[in-house]
């Protein structure tokens, strides 16, 4: 602190900081107008003029029931295409770091494609091909479509976490005269079930979230982000609001779990 | 990358490539192509059912082996096996519908209200798509270029703090970069819509401090407005796609060793130099993963731009989306987005080039 240059040092020190926590402040200003504008009570049909504070939103949040409706598709969508592309990324994740084998590089440029595609092509090709089967749109091809895009995901997250494991350790349970189905539960699956559950939570909110993919093939399906798309032209309840925050309570709370116990890991581990 | 695994422990020198696997790759490419033949129509009837048949005796053929090859062929084929359902997903649902776009951008209208296109390889569409959308063009990769500019300017000091000044709260502080991502982008946007709008707390921050002609000078307001202008789009662009440069770029700080930059202190390092020769070449795999995982979605996207922009504000996305939704001229819409990933990918080759990194993930 006394000499110059070190005070110079502190001042683009404390200046670097400050930079960064109103980057911060920037990712929760829009999330803080959603949390508001959840205890709003609009004049009209749209809520995104601040009017007074009300409660009502909140002990009736299911009370437009095309929101509701499309809310719960896109539950049950994201429940069974995250269990689909959980299963399929993380047996390409187990293949890419457990084995190594010809045509891995080859692979790992595959797997990178999709996620480097945009969206509005992943998705207008997919209807494409859907029109040429004379497929009609709807549930199941939303379902494909959200598959799809979450293989990869899944697969390239789960890679990332289990990268460096001691893949040994399989070896020694076989030594002891552990079965090899037995090795895989006692071992490989504690393993590497921390990074699936991570890479099936992300994906399942990139599967609640998605609207572009999905826009393309659902038919007159409607899910939530198609429902309040749809609708903003003639209406934008507080509702949306008051799911929106709701997703967004369930998630941060299952971060903060994860949060909690890796870092009790790193602890255990000093 | 991929050669940890029971290679360590088992058999040592493996040099050649060992017959088993070359069928276990052979027998994964094979099921690939004929899915991806049978999804684009280009076999049909009893040669699709043909096919399929196929398909199956590969994957029995090759149950089989493992079967009876023992320990040493199942642990070589075992990688393909885990592969194929996944694999073979995307064969079906990426390639082929990539293909059938293909196809019908070389497709023909036969008349003006006709839905359904006639292959007959014209070029026509891919001519339409210049001529008629250029302004589309141009603005969805010069606002995406400059989103990404954006992105990299809040995000990597960020990303730096968190890893390097986080301390204990580091996964937190991680954490907190997520938590928009889990709220609705499409709500996150109309939040956005209502914050920049003329009654907005923004606008009336600004006609408060009365800073409205130096915004207008920097054109980022027009009309004492900031919704529907270019600087709304990019600003939308640029919140909306931020998490995916920060992640990308924490995670290669934070496999700097920090004993390295101690090292360049020692060494009588000025802090700036430090950073410059150590710090910042070491994260640049990561700056180089963040700028695709920006550019690519944010030159595609049309929810910015519909939602905080204008008619002239609009950009490739929407006119993709335009054409293929609501006007069904499903050709041009597909001429449209292959020169759309065409520029991308020519893009992202000279950045690779600029850049000189191969590692993506």
């Amino acid at each position: 602190m006394s000499a110059p240059t070190s005070g110079r040092g502190q001042i683009a020190r404390w200046g670097l900081n400050a930079y960064a926590a109103l980057g911060l402040i920037y990712l929760f200003v829009p999330i803080a107008w959603i949390v508001w504008f959840s205890f709003n009570q609009p004049a009209g049909r749209y809520n995104i003029v601040w009017q007074r504070f009300t409660l009502d939103n909140w002990t009736d949040p299911f009370a437009n029931s095309d929101l509701t409706g499309a809310f719960v598709e896109s539950l049950k969508i994201a429940a069974i295409s995250t269990s689909i592309a959980t299963v399929l990324g993380s047996l390409i994740a187990v293949a890419l770091s457990r084995y190594s084998f010809r045509g891995a590089s080859g692979l790992n440029l595959f797997l990178v494609l999709p996620l480097t595609t945009p969206e509005i092509v992943l998705g207008s090709s997919l209807a494409t091909l859907f029109f040429d089967w004379d497929v009609s749109r709807g549930f199941t091809t939303v379902i494909i479509a959200h598959v799809m895009f979450q293989v990869s995901f899944v697969a390239l997250t789960v890679r990332a976490r289990v990268r460096g494991f001691d893949w040994t350790l399989e070896l020694a349970a076989q030594d002891l005269g552990a079965t090899p189905m037995r090795t895989f539960w006692k071992i490989t699956f504690p393993l590497i079930l921390p990074g699936i559950l991570a890479a099936a939570l992300l994906s399942f909110a990139l599967s609640i979230d998605d609207f572009i993919i999905t826009l393309f093939n659902a038919g007159s399906l409607s899910t939530f982000p198609l429902y309040i798309n749809g609708s903003f032209r003639v209406q934008f309840p507080p509702q949306a609001n008051v799911l929106a925050t709701m997703v967004l309570v369930a998630s941060v709370g299952l971060l903060m779990v994860g949060v909690v116990r890796s870092s009790r890991r790193n602890a255990s581990d000093r | 990358m991929s050669t940890v695994g029971v290679e360590r422990g088992g058999d040592p020198a493996r040099s050649s490539t060992h017959r088993d696997e070359l069928v276990g790759l052979v027998a994964l490419i094979a099921a690939g192509v004929l899915i991806t033949a049978v999804g684009m129509r280009l076999l049909t009837g009893p040669l699709a059912t043909l096919a399929v048949a196929g398909l199956l005796a590969i994957v029995a053929t090759l149950i089989v082996m493992a079967i009876a090859g023992g320990p040493q062929a199942r642990r070589r084929l075992a990688p393909y096996g885990l592969l194929k359902p996944g694999i073979l997903w995307l064969a079906l649902f990426y390639l082929a519908p990539l293909f059938a776009l293909a196809r019908e951008s070389l497709s023909t209208l036969p008349s003006r209200f006709a839905v359904e296109a006639e292959f007959d390889w014209n070029t026509g569409n891919y001519a339409q798509a210049f001529s008629d959308f250029g302004p589309q063009f141009t603005r969805g990769f010069v606002y995406a270029a400059v989103a990404t500019a954006l992105c990299i300017a809040i995000g990597y000091p960020l990303a730096y703090v968190i890893a390097f000044r986080g301390g204990r709260w580091r996964n937190l502080l991680l954490g907190l970069v997520v938590v928009p991502f889990f709220t609705s982008y499409l709500i996150r946007t109309i939040a956005w819509s209502s914050l920049l709008a003329d009654s907005g707390p923004i606008v009336g921050a600004i006609d408060g401090l009365r800073l409205t002609s130096v915004f207008e000078a920097l054109q980022i307001m027009d009309n004492d407005r900031l919704i529907n202008t270019p600087a709304a789009v990019i600003g939308g662009l640029t919140y909306n796609f931020l998490p995916f440069m920060i992640l990308p770029i924490y995670v290669s700080l934070e496999k700097i060793n920090p004993a390295l930059v101690d090292a360049a202190k020692d060494l009588y390092s000025p802090a700036p130099s430090a950073f410059r020769r150590i710090v910042l070449p070491l994260s640049l795999p990561g700056v180089f993963a963040g700028t695709l995982l920006t550019f690519i979605p944010a030159a595609g996207d049309f929810i910015n731009a519909e939602y905080l922009g204008n008619p002239n504000t609009t950009m490739i996305g929407n006119s993709i989306q335009d054409q293929f939704l609501v006007q069904n001229d499903r050709p041009l819409a597909a001429a449209m987005s292959f020169v759309l990933m065409a520029v991308i990918t020519v893009a992202v080759f000279f950045y690779t080039k600029f850049l000189g990194t191969e590692e993506l993930s």
